[in-house]
């Protein structure tokens, strides 16, 4: 490996952005990496062949990413719902792929060392020491580092990126790959499958309860680029898994973008948990297509929490297309300066008796804005379908957002439907109570957030919902006075 | 001169038709109305018809409106009959095909105090200055710019109801808007102003003398003046095959408190849009609305409760009870200025499904930007609960008549926030005649 220097990029981040600065210092580096292979700057389909050829890739792939460069061209962006902001993005400045030529390391020694200082500095090797077992790191396309506890292959489970996935097992991969989120979903659905690179796609055999949860982590490393990592989880007769997903860039002056596609397919019967914290630094868009396909008496949970990007547009979605189906969405979203979290669920019912639930908490800080957008979908000649929505706003500033745009349609009447969202403030007796208990008043702030997510932060894995925490603190620092 | 409207954007609302109406229209009227109109008759001609990706007709059926086979019709005979509505007041003002058909006078107390219940025509010559500064004044802002537009070219009466200072008015002033005729396209108008500490209940009644197809482009605007009190009630009543489209405006200022019933029954298609803006502290606003979809027929209500100043409140009630293959939306937004503070609001939409095929669809939204508020929002959607109705079952009430009951108990919540007897029952008896 070449000698590296660490770049502190934007040094005054901090002192620019008191506030969202804090917790973003963390993974506020980057390396000047020598990357073997490079796309370039812009999209063309020559872009898009040079990634396939890199990849060594079957001609269907080539032929599937070649269509989908086509949809995301002739698709306009959805400024007539969505934030103008999507136009600040320069398609034509984005570098499309990005691979110092590594193939996925097995153990963490193999590992270059460069790219060990990065992961290091994010505590994935902490992660991996807390039993957690397996890790897929991204950096930037490519998978760098990858460990698969050896129990969990030995169960069966494949656990690969998405290039040896459809290169080792296509007959696993190829039935189900973009089959619950189409290519022409949306625009960056489209995008993702052009470029797509890097991801998770794992199977889980039947009968499996994969005990561990299977993690990832994600991280741009270099300016001006789109990541646009691809995962596809497949959950088979009677098993479960859980799986966590973890991101950060370093902030550039230049804004990144990150596009991922995720799909879940749970078969009969499976359960699959999907935990995302996601904070990215607050020039990243961030804009995610998530969906999961739940058949007969499966479980499919999102669990997610937005806490970095400019902007973020993710909607997990679960269709349940199984009797007694059942989907949830937890959602946390923080927005503070500078930050728009357009985040919220889908739930399509496509079955009898299939439930869904919804519950999405947010917190606007200073000129923060968080949006929570929904859709539940209740077509006609289906019975017993229930959906419950509880969407809870809480804003901090005089000046801080929050919108709320649901979409509910159900037909027929032996469904059940029914949607509640409230804004609120902090409660200033609550925050006079402990002050008066000798609490500052940024302490007292934290505590009245933390109390305000307590019951959904619960529900993420041990040391996630003590980074919420941690974070919540630091930005409720800079929020009072 | 008007720039020739292409068939796709006008439908049978040409250039020809706006001259000819405005030919048709009493001399002396004043210039700037006549200016007024051909500008908005430019407008309606330029402006797209709502498209299937126009987030403010999400889940309409945009193909199913249609401004084909229109015209503003000739006078209606002597011989109309219009059924009362169940109301025991008389109306003052009957309008029948855009032309005053009869009037009745004021208690002659109401007039030595200065109340003015008249024609639009009427109040362009007396009182042209109050008319110029609230007809049509309020921005668009739920979608149908294009409809407003078209009602303000063609608008050819209307009611002006002006309450002065102080001025209580006791008995309800009834106005009733028909059509007559097969294609007959209609312009209902109501503006209320009630000024300082007033109080004022006006009915509009919209009503076909004949189920034949018709169009129905109606708005109206209600400024309610520091500390008056206005009560509104809207019944629709038009055949069930028109298509209607119906913008309410009402301005709240400060202390003063509006609220707004509107009943939905009749149309094939109906547009329901209903905005309140709340200006100065002390503001409320109430909007309530029920509606019986059966059939095919469409509703489509759209609302907004704007809140401009610190401590002001909005208390927003739908229900919905769905027959049959019948179709709603109800999209709602609460946008919260940023100084708005203390702002309290409510918006809630409830359908009650009673058929299989029946769809309802929800979009009830909030747009918050000050953060010391109290604003909730709900929706929900279900069946008639099996308990209630295996308990009237069990009591021998054939499953019609349960129904209909339990529909009653469903709407009783939005019926008890009338303060008037008299519109209560009159509510009831027309809900009542959709069930037989």
């Amino acid at each position: 490996m070449e000698e590296t220097n660490t770049t502190l990029i934007a040094p005054d981040a901090a002192t620019e952005n008191p506030v969202s600065g804090i917790d973003q210092t963390a993974g506020n580096f980057s390396y000047d990496v020598k990357y073997e292979f490079d796309a370039g700057s812009g999209l063309s389909e020559r872009v898009v062949e040079y990634i396939s050829s890199v990849k060594k890739e079957a001609p269907w792939i080539r032929e599937f990413r070649l269509k989908a460069l086509k949809t995301f061209l002739s698709k306009p962006l959805p400024t007539h719902w969505a934030t103008k902001d999507l136009e600040a993005i320069d398609f034509s400045k984005i570098r499309y792929y990005l691979s110092s030529g590594q193939k996925p390391k097995r153990t963490w020694d193999e590992v270059p060392a460069d790219i060990k200082k990065t992961f290091e500095r994010l505590g994935i090797p902490e992660q991996e020491r807390k039993f957690l077992a397996g890790v897929e790191a991204q950096f930037d396309s490519e998978a760098a580092y990858s460990n698969v506890k050896e129990a969990v292959s030995k169960q069966g489970v494949i656990f690969l990126n998405s290039s040896e996935a459809l290169r080792e097992h296509p007959e696993i991969f190829r039935p189900w790959f973009g089959k619950v989120i189409p290519t022409g979903d949306n625009k960056f659905s489209a995008l993702n499958s052009a470029v797509f690179s890097g991801g998770s796609f794992i199977y889980v055999p039947p009968g499996i309860k994969v005990s561990h949860p299977l993690q990832a982590y994600f991280r741009i490393n270099a300016e001006n680029f789109g990541q646009f990592e691809r995962t596809l989880i497949i959950v088979d007769e009677g098993s479960e898994v859980t799986y966590m997903e973890g991101c950060t860039a370093p902030k550039f002056s230049t804004s990144t973008l990150h596009s991922a596609v995720v799909e879940l397919v749970a078969l009969k019967g499976a359960k699959i948990q999907y935990i995302t914290v996601q904070n990215w630094a607050s020039n990243v868009f961030n804009l995610v297509t998530k969906r999961g396909l739940a058949h007969e008496a499966a479980e499919i949970k999102w669990i997610d929490c937005n806490i970095g990007s400019r902007l973020t547009m993710k909607y997990p979605g679960v269709v349940l297309k199984g009797r007694k189906s059942r989907g949830e969405v937890i959602s946390i979203a923080l927005a503070n300066d500078g930050q728009h979290q357009d985040t919220g669920a889908k739930m399509i019912h496509a079955a009898d008796e299939t439930t869904s639930n919804i519950v999405a908490k947010s917190i606007s800080v200073g000129q923060g804005r968080s949006t929570y957008r929904g859709l539940v979908h209740i077509p006609k000649h289906l019975k017993g379908c229930k959906n419950n929505t509880e969407c809870d706003a809480l804003l901090i500033n005089t000046n801080s957002r929050t919108d709320t745009y649901p979409a509910i349609t159900v037909r027929g009447a032996e469904n059940r439907c029914q949607h509640e969202a409230s804004v609120s403030k902090v409660n200033e007796e609550q925050i006079f109570y402990m002050r008066q208990r000798g609490l500052t008043e940024g302490q007292a702030m934290s505590l009245s957030v933390n109390g305000f997510i307590n019951d959904l932060a619960r529900q993420f894995p041990m040391e996630y919902s003590v980074e919420l925490k941690r974070l919540i603190d630091l930005q409720m620092e800079g929020s009072v006075g | 001169m008007i720039a020739p409207a292409t068939p796709a954007l006008a439908g049978s609302f040409t250039g020809a038709s706006f001259e000819s109406a405005i030919s048709e229209l009493p001399g002396g009227l004043p210039s700037w109305w006549l200016e007024r109109k051909r500008a908005a008759y430019g407008s309606f001609a330029e402006l797209p018809l709502p498209s299937r990706t126009d987030e403010s007709w999400r889940f309409s059926n945009v193909s199913g409106v249609k401004l084909d086979g229109f015209m503003p019709p000739g006078a209606a005979g002597s011989g109309l009959t219009i059924a009362d509505q169940g109301l025991t007041t008389k109306p003052t003002l009957v309008f029948a095909n855009n032309r005053l058909h009869s009037s009745a006078g004021l208690a002659p107390d109401l007039v030595a105090r200065g109340v003015v219940v008249t024609s639009l025509s009427e109040a362009l010559r007396k009182h042209p200055d109050v008319l110029r500064a609230h007809f049509m004044a309020q921005p668009q802002r739920l979608g149908s710019a294009k409809f407003a537009a078209l009602h303000t070219a063609f608008v050819g009466e209307g009611a002006f109801i002006h309450v002065p200072s102080g001025v209580e008015v006791p008995e309800p002033i009834v106005v009733v808007h028909s059509a007559l005729g097969a294609g007959a396209a209609v312009f209902p108008h109501t503006l209320v102003i009630a000024e300082e500490n007033s109080k004022v209940t006006v009915v509009d009644c919209f009503v076909s003398a004949d189920e034949t197809p018709q169009f129905a482009c109606g708005a109206n605007d209600i400024y309610a003046g520091h500390g008056s009190r206005v009560n509104y009630v809207g019944l629709q009543s038009w055949s069930g095959d028109t298509q209607s489209f119906q913008l309410n405006s009402t301005v709240v200022r400060r202390d003063a408190r509006v609220q707004s019933l509107n009943l939905h029954l009749g149309g094939r298609q109906s547009r329901h849009e209903s905005m309140s803006q709340l200006q100065a502290p002390g503001a409320f606003s109430e909007m309530l609305a029920l509606t019986v979809a059966k059939g095919t027929q469409e509703f489509d209500q759209r609302t907004l409760q704007v809140h401009q100043a610190p401590n002001t409140k909005s208390d927003l009630l739908y229900k919905n009870a769905l027959f049959d293959t019948a179709r709603t939306i109800f999209s709602g937004l609460i946008i919260v200025d940023q100084d708005a503070q203390k702002t309290d609001a409510y918006q809630s939409n409830r359908n009650l499904m009673l058929s299989e095929d029946a769809e309802a669809n929800s979009l009830p939204g909030l747009e918050i930007q000050a953060n010391d508020v109290r604003c909730t929002h709900g929706a929900t959607t279900s069946r008639i609960d099996p308990e209630q109705e295996f308990y009237l079952f069990s009591r021998g009430i054939p499953r019609a008549r349960a129904h209909e009951l339990l529909i009653f108990g469903f709407f009783e919540e939005v019926l008890n926030r009338l303060e008037s007897e008299e519109l209560h029952a009159a509510l009831r008896s027309l809900i009542q005649s959709r069930f037989e």
